[in-house]
């Protein structure tokens, strides 16, 4: 049933994912459409794995990479329909639904059984902590996507390549506005992702912080999102600059999320 | 019944031709009573417009028919017939359907998609309505060529790209900041091509417009003009970050706004982004502004280029309109060819006589102890009274001499015997938008 659930929503994200490819290159309106709509099918499938998840293991269903990064691609799709159903930009689903099915992608490459749950876990702050960490990661995701919709228009407008893509993009400002509010989203997220970890941490080892490498990441990933918007509400960071920012924020969170736990030994490295 | 189009257009004569010929819309009611006068015209609706004078219109006699308005057109204007004949096209049958549905579709236009023509189509079609110079053909035929039009515009992208440079700017406008209601334009110089961009921007409803100029009188009678706020050209700098969108079109002969200046100008306007739109020649703003961050330059010539994309693009979506105006000829002539009134009497006919048969057949075969020969004598009544029955609208149908009568007889006969029609009487009777 799980692994049924699971492979069904790959393959429903790898049509959307199709779908939103084939619309970013034709000028067929209609697709988009199709897309939403199948996204919304592969989402609540998606929910169904994760609930079904939930239900056999007994605990928050992220506690290894396969776990948290199909829960990573459920939170951005799930932010993703939330946006579309708000702005109505087909468009958006061309850059979102790839990079959700990336990461349910790499989330199938790792050991799908459910494993005994180690005892640090077991804890409530489980749930709290993880989910919040990930729907903050995928806010970050979505600000990523949003930025680089931005790049391509920006460059389209400098550049005066004024084609059919340039049409279906919507205005820098809505771009920004997106990216913008992606990340006053996600950025309390991690704050408090960042504290109930440190919480949980003195309940499970005895201290609040420990310069353990996800810790350390952890905290330069929320400095760089402080930096851009604290840059962005003193002297206004925003467009182009605010945009590398974001991604270059996303490239770090990455690094904090799958870097730290396949590279560098430490308390957080569950694989 | 035949549909007949006679006239001249932009393609085929010039406006001292055009504006000879052109009909007043006061004064309709003069030359649509003239023209249902004529012998062997029953139906006919007048478009008059700047760009076309054209007479639509319904013979029996195609060749005399178009005959007759070219000599009306002549006379009616006092103009040379010799002259004009030269100007004129005329088209009849699936021709002037053709030419008809592409016209009020826009693909005639000399700005092939422009929206004008549609509405001008339908203030002629109302004169001849009010004046009662139109009947069941050419309503029918006129409301079939609004349906086409609206369904070119549906179903097309013919009209939604800009192709003039002031709408262009708009358009970019839109892509650069999405909403325009919070935004605020800024015009440097005056100029007609930065005034009608400037309108433009009104149109479509900006916060502000402010007008600088350098000597300061002209600005502010050009800020009334367009109930802006006149702006010290010297001060340039000092209101340059609060504009989003600047017009330039200045006759000086240097740059007025260059790269170094635009570092401070953001910073102060926390670097939101700009839309400059250069139309001057020589120049205003210099080119290394494009490559400031959120700065977004645009001379005439980006302009005009992307004006000729647009262009390009209609002629791609005109291609799928030809292709729905000729399915609509098809649907049209069905309709058409259903009021001649031969088939009519046949088909109306034998209705009759398959009801008389059913009847009488049911009535004998239930019907024990007949006489002998009762049956053909029952037959031959029957007949006899179908035939008395149908003896004068045939007759009437056939007489010739009645004009656009006739047509809304066959028209009506169809409806209420439910004579099979040839396609679905779709309801067109859509003239409103």
């Amino acid at each position: 049933m799980n692994a049924l659930l699971f492979n069904s929503t790959l393959v429903i994200y790898a049509v959307v994912t199709a779908v939103y490819l084939i619309y970013l290159l034709k000028p067929k309106e209609s697709l988009g459409k199709t897309g939403l709509w199948l996204a919304l099918a592969g989402f609540l499938v998606h929910c169904g794995f994760t609930l079904n998840r939930f239900l056999e293991a007994g605990h928050t269903p992220i506690t290894n990479l396969h776990e948290s990064l199909s829960f990573f691609s459920l939170s951005v799709v799930g932010i993703f329909l939330l946006l579309e159903r708000r702005y109505k930009i087909s468009i958006l689903g061309s850059f979102m639904m790839p990079l959700a099915l990336l990461i349910m992608a790499i989330s199938a490459s790792f050991s799908t059984v459910i494993p005994p749950l180690n005892p640090a876990l077991k804890s409530r702050w489980l749930a709290v902590h993880t989910i919040m960490a990930f729907l903050g990661y995928a806010a970050f995701a979505i600000s990523f996507g949003v930025s680089i919709m931005y790049l391509i228009q920006s460059h389209f407008l400098k550049t005066r390549k004024l084609g059919s893509m340039f049409q279906k993009l919507p205005s820098l400002d809505i771009l920004d506005d997106i990216s913008y509010r992606c990340l006053t989203f996600g950025f309390p997220l991690l704050t408090f992702a960042i504290i109930s970890g440190a919480i949980w941490a003195e309940t499970a080892w005895g201290t609040y912080w420990s310069w353990d490498p996800k810790e350390t990441w952890s905290l330069i990933t929320w400095f760089i999102y402080a930096a851009l918007l604290h840059g962005r509400l003193t002297t206004g960071w925003r467009g182009r600059k605010a945009a590398m920012l974001s991604i270059f924020g996303f490239v770090i969170m990455l690094f904090t999320f799958l870097g730290v736990n396949l590279l560098l030994p430490g308390l957080h490295s569950y694989k | 019944m035949n549909i007949i189009v006679v006239g001249l257009s932009h393609k085929t004569a010039g406006v001292e031709v055009r504006e000879k010929v052109a009909f007043s819309p006061t004064q309709m009611e003069k030359p649509l009573n003239a023209l249902v006068a004529l012998p062997d015209i029953t139906e006919a609706v007048i478009v008059s417009t700047c760009n076309r004078v054209e007479i639509y219109a319904t013979t029996r006699d195609v060749a005399g028919g178009m005959a007759r308005l070219k000599r009306f057109l002549a006379d009616y204007h006092n103009f040379p017939l010799e002259t004009l004949e030269k100007h004129l096209y005329s088209y009849h049958g699936e021709e002037a359907t053709r030419h008809v549905f592409r016209v009020a579709s826009s693909l005639d236009s000399m700005v092939v998609g422009e929206p004008q023509i549609l509405g001008q189509i339908k203030t002629s079609y109302g004169y001849a309505a009010e004046f009662k110079s139109s009947g069941i053909i050419l309503n029918r035929f006129l409301h079939k060529a609004f349906s086409v039009a609206k369904r070119v515009r549906t179903e097309t992208k013919i009209a939604s790209s800009a192709v003039s440079v002031a709408f262009a700017a708009v358009e970019l406008a839109k892509k650069i900041f999405g909403e325009l209601s919070d935004k605020t334009v800024l015009l440097i110089g005056a100029g007609e091509m930065c005034e009608l961009a400037a309108k433009h921007f009104i149109n479509v409803g900006v916060r502000g417009v402010m007008v600088t100029n350098r000597t300061y009188e002209r600005a502010e009678k050009l800020a009334e003009e367009f109930d802006a706020k006149p702006v010290h050209f010297e001060a340039l700098m000092d209101h340059l970050p609060k504009a989003d969108i600047i017009l330039s079109s200045t006759g000086a002969p240097h740059f007025i706004i260059h790269e170094k200046d635009m570092e401070d100008v953001l910073r102060r306007r926390k670097l939101k982004p700009m839309f400059f739109i250069d139309i001057a020649v020589p120049r205003d703003i210099d080119p290394k502004v494009n490559d400031v961050e959120n700065c977004y330059l645009y001379t005439v010539d980006d302009l005009n280029g992307v004006v000729a994309t647009n262009l390009e693009q209609r002629k791609v979506e005109a291609a799928k309109a030809e292709a729905i105006v000729e399915q609509e000829i098809g649907q049209f002539f069905k309709w058409l060819s259903s009021l001649d009134v031969t088939p009519t009497i046949v088909a109306l006919r034998s209705h009759f006589d398959e009801i008389r048969k059913a009847e009488l057949a049911k009535t004998l075969s239930n019907w024990k102890d007949l006489p002998p020969g009762a049956d053909k004598k029952m037959d031959a009544l029957t007949n006899a009274i179908m035939n008395k029955l149908l003896h004068h609208p045939t007759s009437l149908l056939k007489r010739t001499d009645q004009g656009s009568r006739n047509d809304l007889y066959v028209d009506a006969l169809r409806h209420l015997f439910d004579l099979e029609t040839p396609e679905q009487q779709e309801n067109m009777m859509e003239l409103e938008d």
